[in-house]
This record gives structure tokens, C-alpha cells and sequence, in this order.
């Protein structure tokens, strides 16, 4: 039965599962990007107008998420607040991988000093919870947007180069990789014509499931005062500031919470039905 | 057996030691003067010379890099501005919470989420096996802080039933627990499911069911005994995780931790103090993966000789 079926989605070129996961993620994903780079054309309010007569209201008709302590209104901030942690994880997820790629591919293809003293380096990088490798670098850095992303990016570099190297060792095996070089191939040559290219499966998934968990990092450092700081309206940084008010006023706190969470589910949902699309190896 | 133990414990000192230089070549990148900061904004210029000089930032580079390691293999951590001295003590007085709180978790793991995965397992496609589906998608997809604002949010300020920050009886660490291990108990019960559906389907487990075994005991007897290895492997996997979410959400619920310390220590730029909590944290998560390596032995003795 099992057989059968396979051979008929082979035979019509079926995903092996609905696209289902795909689809919500990618629809959840757009409407973030979209209110990323619309934000503020969207948004109802402005995102420092301030209304003090009505400060902490809760979720009304007038204000969809409610006000914070100063009277601005939530909605408007968390719409116009995507641009910061969208872009943030984005940048640092392609960043990172752009860099794990290269040293994946070297570490895991080369064979001289440099693979050794690469392979190590990703090894030593991963004994460092992602969390206070982030912390301890906004240490050094200034809190702003591009400290945010300097910090979120380090941290995700050694898990993709660890994984592109793991990829490279075994592509490597491959008979159309000795063929390559038994064709005169250089090693440049095969590394960008025949290990990249085959690797970019695993690439992709892993990355659309960094940036969910960039999300995070960046986020959780906005809470704890490190990322960008107030009055911008960064989720993190609002959920920082929303704390004081959890007894009077917890929509401060949800609201952004929820904006979060979404986004990462988008993300977690875009790469599990990805790897389900692409992966063809675990046939 | 004891070679091997001895072997890995070993081998965290090196492993420490590339930690602390990476750090050391990292806060020479920060801007400013430490023997500014020590001396503080009231300091004559020859006093701030006295503390440079004290503290052997009037040296080259290479030798306070020589100074710091090897004051390190001598045990010391350096000088704290927070504490006026080494942060040894207080990292080390700071450390039970954490374990604590991570002790807990990985509890909370075991205990929610190997039997939510067998359950799911057990009754697949059914109800059950959905919910907890719907469960594992949003643990993975909601933040721990965010899991633990709601939970401060609907246990302490609504319902009154816990207390919502510090470290005071046994209650306190249930919250924080929770949060910081929800996405750890959404992973295992997730791969506990998927383990236990492969495992079902072996002809061993036909072959006990035939021989009149009951069903419970091929399941726990066999069944999770096979299905356990990839899970534990999990566990032992994401424990940086739980280190590094410890940090937040010991921030969040106010927990006497390290995690705490160390956003203390970041916005103080306490260099000495970050460097002390940094190599706790890596030696933690050696220690960790160790743990996890004896556990998969115990478990699946092919593995003992190796």
C-alpha cells in the first residue's frame, strides 16, 4: 500500500505530503513582511502619539490591542514594530548563513591545517549556549539595531557550519563527486558546482528554522534591555516594558507576545513543510 | 570505563581555556578605559594610573593575555568591579539556583514529555494524539519568556495560586520551570512519538505480543526501552538550550540564578564577572553532554565497548 503510493506520487511528481504547513507559513510569513515594510502606512495611529488621558485602556473599538502607559496605541506599535525583529532575523539568519556555509564547506572539504583549525572552532562555538554567547556579545557592542544583529548572527553561525560540514563529508562519498575530479575538476569547481548545489536542501530548511529561533533571540534580548532600545517600538523591548503593568494591565504584555509567537510559528511551519518538499533523501 | 570518564573530564580544560581567549580577544574590542570604570568618575589621573597598573593594563597585550591564563589555571578569575574582587564566590554562591531551576526542567521534561509522546504514540490519529500535537506546535512556536509572562499572567495575578518572582519555597519553582522547559518538553514528546510509531511497527514487537506478553508490558518493557535512546539524545542535545533560557528566565521571574547575574554583569560591564559566568555556563553544558553520554550507555549497552 505504502509502495503504491509512493510510486504513484513519483510517478506524478506528488510532494510527499500535502504543502499544507508550507502554505500557512508562507501566507503568515507575507502578511509580516508586509507589515514590516508598510508599517507605518498601515498602522491606525502613530507609533509615539501619545494620549495620556486614556493611558493602559484595554482592547476597545478605538484601540484594537489597547494602550500602554503613555496612551500609545499597542496595534499601531506591534504592526509598526515587525520591521525590527523581521529584519533583525532575517539579516542575521542570512548573514550567519552565508558565513556557516563557507565554513562548513571548507571545514568539511578541505584537509589541511585550515579544515582542522575550523572544524574545531564550529566545535567550540557550540559549547556556548546561543543565548549567552548573544548576551555576552551585546556586552561589547552598543544596543541598537545593528548591535542586535551582530549579536543574533554570531550565534547561528556554528550551528549551519556544522551542518553544511556534516553535508559536505558526506557528498564528498558521492560517485559524481570522484567522477568530477577524476574529469580534471578543481576543487573550487566542485565545491561551488557540486557540493553547494546538492547541500542547498539542507541549507535552506536549516535557515527558515534559524530565523523562527533568531526570532527568539532576538526578542528575549529586547526583554532583557539589550537590544534596541525604547521608545522604539521592538516586541522585546515592549514585553520588557509591558512587565511593570501585568496586574492592571496584561494586554501590554499579550499583545506582543502573540505577535511573536506567530511569526515563529510561520517560521517553524515554513521549514517543516520545506524540508517535507525538498527532502528526498529520507525515502 | 574509567579511562573514558577521566578522558572527557580532561578534556573540558582545553575547551575552557579556547573560551577564555576568545572572550579575552573579544573585550579588547570594547571602547573606553576598565581602569576608568574601577576608579570612577572622581579619580585623579594618578590614581586611575595606580589601578592600571595594578591590574596590569599598563602591560602589552600578550602578557595580561599570559596573566590572565595562567592566573586561571591558578584559580583566579580576575577583578569584578561589582564585587570589588575575584566573582568567583559569588558566581559559585549564584550557582545551586541554576542547577536548581535546570534540574527541575529536565524533570518536568522526563515527566510530561516521554509520556505525552508514548500517549500520542499509543493512540494515534485519535484525539488525544492531536491535542498533543496542537500543544507541541505552539510549546515550539511560543518563547519561554512569553510561556512565562502568561503563566505569572494567569497563576500569580489572577488566580493567586503561586508566587510570581524569587526563591522562596518549593512553589517558586514551578513557574519558571515550566517555561523554561516547555519547548524541551515539546521536542521530546514530539520525537517520543515518532520514535514509538517506528518502533511498533517492529517484528520484535509482533514476537512478544505472540509469546502472551500484555501489551503494557511489550510497550514499557521493549518498546520505550528502544524508542528512549534517540530521546535521551535530545535531552542531552538541547541542555545549552536550557542553559541559555535559563538566562532569561531567571531575569523574568527575579530566580537568585547566574543567568541573572550575568545580565547584571552585562549591564554593569563587569568583563571579569561575564568572563567567570561564561566558563560556568560552557563547563555546565560539557558536563551535560557528559551526563548524556553515560545515560545512552547505561541505556543501550552496544555502546559500553566503545
Amino acid at each position: 500500500m505504502r509502495e503504491a503510493s509512493l510510486a504513484l506520487r513519483r510517478r506524478f511528481q506528488l510532494p510527499r505530503s500535502t504543502n499544507f504547513t508550507l502554505t500557512l507559513g508562507g501566507i503568515i510569513l507575507a502578511v509580516y513582511v508586509l507589515m514590516a515594510v508598510f508599517g507605518r502606512f498601515i498602522a491606525p495611529y502613530g507609533i509615539d502619539d501619545q494620549d495620556l488621558l486614556s493611558s493602559l485602556a484595554p482592547p476597545s473599538a478605538e484601540h484594537w490591542f489597547g494602550t500602554d502607559a503613555l496612551g500609545r496605541d499597542i496595534f499601531s506599535r506591534v504592526i509598526v514594530g515587525a520591521y525590527y525583529t523581521l529584519s533583525a532575523a532575517m539579516v542575521s539568519v542570512a548573514l550567519a548563513s552565508i558565513a556557516g556555509v563557507i565554513i562548513g564547506i571548507l571545514s568539511g572539504y578541505g584537509r589541511g591545517l585550515l579544515a582542522t583549525a575550523l572544524a574545531a572552532l564550529i566545535d567550540l562555538l557550540l559549547t556556548i549556549p546561543s543565548l549567552v554567547l548573544a548576551v555576552v556579545i551585546t556586552s561589547v557592542i552598543n544596543s541598537s539595531v545593528v548591535g542586535l544583529i551582530v549579536a543574533t548572527t554570531i550565534t547561528f553561525i556554528a550551528p549551519m557550519a556544522r551542518l553544511v560540514r556534516s553535508r559536505t563529508l558526506e557528498i564528498q562519498q558521492e560517485d559524481y563527486v570522484q567522477a568530477a575530479r577524476g574529469l580534471g575538476a578543481g576543487n573550487p569547481r566542485i565545491m561551488l558546482r557540486h557540493v553547494l548545489p546538492n547541500a542547498m536542501t539542507v541549507i535552506l530548511v536549516e535557515a527558515s528554522l534559524a530565523a523562527g529561533q533568531a526570532v527568539l533571540v532576538a526578542t528575549a534580548l529586547g526583554f532583557l534591555g539589550l537590544g534596541v532600545p525604547p521608545p522604539a517600538p521592538e516586541w522585546g523591548t515592549m514585553l520588557g516594558e509591558g512587565r511593570e503593568y501585568l496586574g492592571s494591565a496584561p494586554h501590554l504584555v499579550l499583545c506582543p507576545a502573540l505577535a511573536i509567537s506567530i511569526l515563529i510559528l510561520g517560521f517553524n511551519l515554513f521549514g517543516d513543510g520545506l524540508r517535507d518538499r525538498l527532502d528526498t533523501r529520507s525515502e | 570505563m574509567l579511562s573514558f570518564l577521566i578522558r572527557r573530564i580532561l578534556r573540558i580544560i582545553p575547551i575552557a581555556f579556547c573560551v577564555v581567549t576568545i572572550l579575552f580577544f573579544l573585550f579588547q574590542l570594547v571602547p573606553g578605559d576598565p581602569a576608568l570604570l574601577i576608579a570612577g568618575p572622581m579619580a585623579s589621573p594618578e590614581e586611575i594610573a595606580q589601578i592600571r597598573h595594578s591590574i596590569g593594563l599598563d602591560q602589552p597585550l600578550l602578557v595580561q593575555y599570559w596573566d590572565r591564563i595562567s592566573g586561571l589555571a591558578v584559580g583566579d578569575f580576575g577583578y569584578s568591579l561589582t564585587f570589588k574582587g575575584s566573582p568567583l564566590p559569588q558566581v559559585l554562591a549564584r550557582l545551586p539556583a541554576t542547577l536548581w531551576l535546570t534540574a527541575v526542567s529536565i524533570a518536568l521534561t522526563i515527566v510530561i514529555g516521554i509520556p505525552a509522546g508514548v500517549l500520542s504514540a499509543l493512540n494515534r490519529g485519535r484525539i488525544i494524539d492531536n491535542a498533543v500535537a496542537v500543544v507541541v506546535v505552539g510549546f515550539l512556536a511560543i518563547p519561554n519568556f512569553c510561556i512565562g509572562l502568561l503563566l505569572i499572567t494567569f497563576l500569580s495575578v489572577e488566580l493567586g495560586w503561586l508566587p510570581s518572582f524569587g526563591f522562596e519555597d518549593w512553589r517558586s519553582v514551578i513557574m519558571p520551570a515550566l517555561a523554561l522547559a516547555a519547548r524541551l518538553i515539546a521536542l521530546v514528546a514530539r520525537m517520543t512519538r515518532n520514535v514509538m510509531i517506528e518502533e511498533l511497527r517492529k517484528d520484535y514487537v509482533r514476537t512478544a505480543r505472540a509469546k502472551g506478553l500484555r501489551r503494557n508490558t511489550v510497550v514499557v518493557r521493549h518498546v520505550l526501552r528502544n524508542a528512549l535512546i534517540p530521546v535521551v539524545t535530545v535531552i542531552g542535545l538541547q541542555a545549552g538550550y536550557l542553559l541559555g533560557g535559563a538566562i532569561v528566565i531567571e531575569r523574568l521571574f527575579s530566580w537568585p540564578g547566574i543567568g541573572d547575574l550575568l545580565i547584571n554583569a552585562v549591564g554593569l560591564r563587569d568583563y571579569a564577572l561575564i568572563q567567570g559566568i561564561t566558563i560556568i555556563f560552557v563547563v555546565g553544558f560539557l558536563l551535560i553532554n557528559l551526563a548524556t553520554d553515560l545515560l545512552y550507555m547505561a541505556i543501550n549497552p552496544r555502546l559500553r565497548d566503545a
